[in-house]
């Protein structure tokens, strides 16, 4: 599913964030990244999706190759990809059920198959009552529901998680990581960079561990590993 | 792209000027000011330029026919003249016929002239181009059987010099506003969509294509160009209805005469219409370029 090959990458102002980074993760794997602050997690997420380029090395998301992609073609990779943010990236002037609908509308769905599916993932995330609601409107753990399900609607074979629960109170904190064991057991590769030490010791799963551009640990069914 | 795509384009475009109701009055009464006083600005100028013309092609060459000329030496005459490139008509006036004008214009004294006639038999040429007046004088000067040739020396030469400065003044002007106007329009147009990146920078993140996000954009600069066009478009109209109806009357008769009402206000109408458009177009294309690159 995710493969990088020596991925190195240098920002402009001469930070490097990754320094010669491998590793292979397979179709419907459940993943933690986790690391200190400034060790390269948010660099390792930002290229799955290609916000950022690898300066050197192989990196591929679904066969597709991220460090050659041109600019026309980012689309396509993202609409492969679920993205879900600590701060939910929702638009403020749409409401809930046309936020979802806009990641169907990007890839010319018909109208009837988009209403069809949104309320379907509406529903999984528990928020068909408040279609019509405003983000502003809601809470934040509603607001980070609404943000998975835009994700997911498009039924996208890998989702990327920047911190989803950050912003959240612990119990919130929970119902997201149920709605992702959710996503992930119907076969969903899940991708997700974290602080959260006591989910990360909970429910159980790859953890890999980020320093210094390198991955200093990966253990099937790890723990947090860290302090706090 | 689809049409059912297309269409909701269309939709999202009027959606967002009613979400956006704040930046739209913004910029919609930015390009009300300056296509206002751009409309203005052309009201004056086009009317300018119609009395350079009205004096200018009051512009005519008077040719004085020496005593002597036979009958077929006048006929071969006007017809050299006709075939010189730069005339566009010639008008044989007889000295009986010149004199009997004298008369209508300063009265019936003249009228004792009659039994000695003094004037001479006259052709008046007008020049295709009212510019190349003298050139065309100068040449008809150098025929045959030519008394003299007038035509206003020195001060239709003033006349014209003080026309085309007129002119380049008022194309500069109208240039200089027009840049003006595409400066503040794009800029009001820019800070609204700047308010708005975050909503750009997350339509990029799901997946949308440059222009899927771009369309909405322009096809909203378009409403906001002729939103903001209906205003001057109402307003200068009004304003040229009431001067030609003032002035028209007291015109009659003169030189010189201003534009009709129509065609002239359909013209600028729509020249006023298609600037708006233009400017919103290309405000929105301008200013959303940068955000792009998510």
């Amino acid at each position: 599913m995710i493969q990088m090959k020596n991925v190195y990458k240098k920002y402009p102002n001469g930070i490097v964030a990754l320094n010669g980074l491998n590793v292979e993760i397979e179709q419907g794997e459940f993943v933690y990244i986790v690391g200190p602050s400034g060790a390269g997690k948010s660099t390792f997420i930002k290229m799955m999706y290609r916000e950022e380029r690898p300066s050197s090395g192989q990196m591929f998301v679904d066969d597709i190759d991220i460090a050659t992609l041109k600019n026309r073609k980012v689309p396509m990779l993202r609409r492969q990809i679920g993205v879900v943010f600590q701060d939910f990236k929702l638009l403020t002037k749409l409401n809930v059920y046309e936020n979802v609908a806009f990641a169907l509308e990007v890839i010319e769905e018909k109208p009837a198959a988009i209403k069809k599916r949104v309320m379907e993932v509406l529903d999984l995330v528990g928020l068909k009552h408040k279609a019509k609601m405003f983000p502003t409107e809601l809470s934040g753990g509603e607001q980070q529901r609404v943000s998975i399900a835009r994700s997911i609607v498009n039924m996208p074979k890998v989702m990327i998680a920047d911190e989803p629960t950050g912003n959240l109170d612990p119990e919130t904190a929970w119902d997201i990581m149920n709605l992702f064991e959710r996503i992930n057991k119907a076969g969903t590769t899940i991708i997700m960079a974290t602080h959260n030490q006591q989910i990360v010791n909970t429910r159980r799963h790859r953890v890999i561990a980020i320093e210094g551009g390198l991955i200093v640990r990966d253990v099937a069914g790890g723990d947090y590993g860290y302090e706090g | 792209m689809k049409a059912r795509t297309m269409m909701r384009h269309f939709k999202e475009s009027f959606k967002s000027i009613g979400r956006n109701s704040w930046m739209t009055f913004a910029s919609v009464s930015a390009v009300t000011v300056t296509l206002l006083l751009v409309g203005v600005f052309v009201l004056i100028m086009m009317n300018l330029n119609k009395v350079a013309d009205d004096l200018e092609n009051d512009v005519e060459i008077k040719v004085f026919v020496s005593l002597d000329a036979t009958e077929e030496t006048i006929e071969d005459l006007e017809s050299q003249i006709v075939k010189m490139p730069g005339v566009e008509s010639t008008d044989f006036s007889t000295k009986e016929e010149e004199l009997t004008d004298l008369v209508l214009d300063f009265g019936d004294e003249l009228s004792l002239f009659e039994q000695s006639n003094p004037l001479f038999d006259v052709f008046y040429v007008k020049a295709l181009d009212p510019q190349q007046t003298e050139a065309v004088a100068t040449e008809i000067a150098a025929l045959e059987s030519i008394e003299d040739v007038k035509y206003g020396e020195g001060k239709i030469e003033k006349l014209f010099n003080f026309l085309n400065a007129g002119r380049n003044v008022g194309l500069i002007l109208i240039l200089a506003l027009l840049f003006t106007a595409m400066f503040l329009i794009s800029n009001t147009i820019r800070i609204t969509i700047v308010a708005r990146r975050r909503e750009i920078e997350i339509m990029k993140l799901v997946g949308a294509t440059n222009w899927f996000v771009r369309i909405p954009f322009i096809l909203e600069g378009m409403w906001l160009g002729i939103l903001g066009s209906l205003i001057p478009i109402g307003l200068v109209a009004l304003l040229y209805k009431k001067i030609t109806e003032f002035a028209q009357p007291r015109l009659s008769g003169e030189l010189f005469q201003l534009l009709e009402f129509t065609p002239f206000i359909y013209q600028v109408s729509a020249l006023i219409l298609l600037m708006g458009v233009f400017i919103g177009i290309w405000g929105s294309f301008m200013s959303i370029r940068k955000f792009l690159r998510v």
